[in-house]
């Protein structure tokens, strides 16, 4: 048990619904989430396969912990081929959507083929079908969800759908549920438009069934434990939220800033947490209204904000002054130090039209970056852009470019394309600034040496969630290590990757991370779930997904070559702070990460790596 | 002993300890000249079990260097208590 033992299948293409077993065997060498997932689609797809083809299929995947009280077990991974990458996607969400799912009977969603025209999945419990959302195509996220509630009579129903930019081929677009949270990166939301569906509506009231009941209540109340007595989990993350990074990376000294090209944000102190809890002159209110869980969380790191009424976006946008999903630090920094713009309000409205519409705020504002430095070396000009003047630290261009490129129109349709073809696109493609396609997230690898190997190196592209050593380096969690240093982080990355694996495939949230380690998480889940889940167990059950996701890349035609970093990090020395003079060595790093690894010197995992993992 | 000036900066909830007049969670200190951050905490009335990450110009201090890394001229000390996000 954990597993509710059930898969639901979705032909779009024939238009049919029908309930599978899971396979045990897989469960148990995969555990659920993304581990199992990627297992189903490595076996069910060729992974040479055109994303946006209906050959490509889209999974929702919870996991054993998923809809159980253990803390954070809410969460759902959305695993395809990403439309942004050409890679392994896998994008992990919180809010109530994957406990619901979890609730109605189904381990997970496999969704195969494309539907003739817009339709919607809805489930009740053990019940499915598939329903014209003809009406629905073409609005947005926001209206979806409202709409689709309405039309059930329930307002109990958890819904994720995508919006505009999802419909419109967006590369980044999203996956979003309950509002304002999002699997958000790698264009899950894209390949979820390609096949004409718009959304899933979940009411599920079955229940989960656990093993041992007893053992699970102590194993989970124990776990809790952890979580509130933790400084991180149970005080800072709840009061200030991720946004608390924007300080601490600035002054380390690395802040990616005006597309890379500097390394920390004078205006860093104006899009903070601390500036977000500041009382405004213009209306005396705070940025941020309050903070918000996910379901079954005992954290509460979410941000919720009201925008200025009076502010440039939103004067005469009544539609946009109710309190929503404010800023974490991913999309602050995005939209914010990367495009040089310190205007909070501004930010905070961009970050909406991304949730409204259904975009990845890191890729969105990644790519405005971009192109705003085409913009300053004149490689655009005006007559690309239809008369915005795109220049680094200009609030208005990117409100307008969020606008636009949520609808997939004018220039925002070229925005949408991400950084890497429209680099291309313009002559300039060193001006991409990711790897494999996905541009970076919030941590300049120049200032932690570590994060270069674990964005060169990770399986769905650019990302701080396969590996979070910002947390050693940076943090000191759970012991510091020195953000300059080049020796030991093979084994750090691998380690943090290993884990992180585990850890998304139970069903729980990784900033559980922040206070636990597999010792707290293996009893929850041997007490939810058949099996001897001990911490090895889950450790190696981490390492085989990391090499099974290792080898979809493979077999999708990504190589070696694919692992590695912009010239601009690898040639270009930082000029302030701490890290002043240098560059990423990952050189030094990825030779010794491949022979860990158990990896021949061109990252192909050896024979007797792949019988070690019975993969 | 002279006094010299640093910057002190302060966030999260040790943003209560700022000296009268900071801005934007800093403000100017003037300290001896053999100022360290465990003199820097004492001064502020700080929780020393709060000061999680102290970076001295953006560089780590150890907490068993607090009362050995001297502070110098022109020096700006952060601090923060446990804190993270991703």
């Amino acid at each position: 048990m954990g597993w509710a033992g059930k898969i639901l299948r979705v032909n779009l293409t024939a238009g049919t619904v029908k309930s599978e077993p899971l396979n045990m065997e897989w469960a148990q060498r995969y555990l659920g989430s993304r581990g199992l997932g990627t297992k189903y689609l490595m076996e069910e797809i060729d992974p040479r396969v055109d994303p946006l083809s209906p050959d490509n299929k889209l999974l929702f995947a919870t996991g054993p912990l998923t809809g159980t009280m253990a803390s954070t077990g809410g969460r759902y991974t959305v695993i395809t081929k990403g439309a942004l990458t050409g890679a392994i996607a896998c994008s992990n969400s919180g809010g109530f959507f994957g406990n619901e799912l979890k609730n109605a009977g189904w381990d997970m969603i496999i969704v195969e083929g494309r539907a003739a025209s817009p339709v919607y999945l809805h489930v009740e419990n053990q019940t499915a079908r598939l329903l014209p959302a003809d009406d629905l195509w073409g609005t947005s996220v926001w209206h979806t969800e409202e709409a689709i509630k309405a039309k059930h009579h329930d307002p109990q129903i958890r819904i994720a759908s995508i919006g505009v930019a999802g419909e419109k081929g967006v590369k980044y677009a999203c996956v979003v549920n309950d509002l304002h949270r999002a699997a958000g990166r790698s264009g899950v939301g894209t390949v979820m438009g390609s096949k004409n569906l718009k959304a899933i509506a979940v009411r599920g009231t079955l229940g989960v069934r656990i093993k041992d009941f007893d053992a699970f209540f102590r194993a989970t109340e124990a776990a809790k434990a952890v979580l509130a007595g933790n400084a991180v989990t149970g005080q800072g993350l709840p009061a200030y939220g991720t946004q608390v990074l924007m300080n601490v990376i600035n002054e380390s000294g690395a802040m990616p800033t005006r597309n890379h090209r500097d390394i920390q944000f004078e205006g860093a102190h104006k899009i903070s947490a601390e500036a977000m809890a500041e009382k405004r002159p213009t209306d005396g209110k705070a940025n941020l209204a309050r903070n918000g869980a996910c379901f079954g969380c005992t954290i509460a790191c979410g941000r919720i904000s009201q925008i200025d009424r009076t502010h440039f976006s939103v004067k005469d946008k009544p539609q946009y002054w109710g309190a929503s999903g404010g800023l974490e630090y991913e999309a602050a920094w995005a939209l914010g130090s990367n495009t040089g713009v310190d205007d909070l309000e501004a930010l905070t409205y961009a970050n909406f039209i991304c949730n409204e519409q259904g975009m990845d705020p890191i890729s969105f504002g990644a790519t405005v970056s971009a192109a705003m430095e085409l913009f300053e070396i004149g490689a655009i000009t005006t007559r690309e852009t239809g008369g915005i003047e795109l220049r680094f630290g200009s609030a208005e261009a990117l409100v307008k470019l969020a606008e636009l490129t949520g609808k997939g129109e004018g220039f925002g349709a070229e925005i949408g394309l991400g950084s890497r073809l429209l680099t291309a696109k313009y002559g300039h493609p060193d001006l991409h600034m990711g790897v494999k396609g996905q541009e970076f997230p919030a941590y300049d690898s120049r200032g932690i040496q570590g994060m270069g190997l674990t964005y060169a190196t990770s399986n769905r592209g650019a990302c701080h969630l396969r590996s979070y050593t910002v947390a050693s380096e940076i943090l000191g969690i759970p012991e510091k290590t020195d953000p300059l240093a080049t020796d030991g982080k093979a084994g750090l990355v691998k380690a943090f990757q290993d884990a992180t694996a585990a850890f998304d495939s139970a069903g729980i949230c990784i900033f559980t991370s922040f206070a636990w380690t597999l010792q707290d998480v293996a009893p929850q889940v041997d007490a939810a779930c058949e099996g001897d889940w001990t911490v090895e167990k889950m450790l190696e059950v981490g390492e085989r997904i990391w090499n099974l996701e290792r080898q979809f890349n493979l077999a999708a035609g990504l190589t070696a070559k694919d692992d590695t970093l912009p010239k601009r990090l690898l040639k270009e020395a930082a000029k302030t702070g701490p890290a002043t003079g240098r560059v990423n060595d990952l050189g030094k790093m990825l030779p010794e990460y491949y022979a860990l690894r158990g990896w021949s010197p061109d990252g192909v995992p050896s024979n007797e790596t792949l019988a070690r993992l019975a993969l | 002993m002279t006094a010299v000036q640093i910057t002190v900066k302060l966030y999260a909830t040790l943003a209560g300890h700022l000296p009268a007049g900071a801005k934007h969670n800093q403000a100017p200190l003037e300290v001896p000249d053999d100022a360290t951050p465990a003199s820097v905490i004492a001064r502020l009335n700080l929780p020393l079990a709060k000061c999680h990450l102290v970076l001295v110009n953006g560089v780590y201090v150890q907490p068993s260097r607090f009362d050995s890394h001297p502070l110098k001229p022109g020096d700006a000390i952060a601090m923060w208590p446990p804190v993270a996000g991703g």
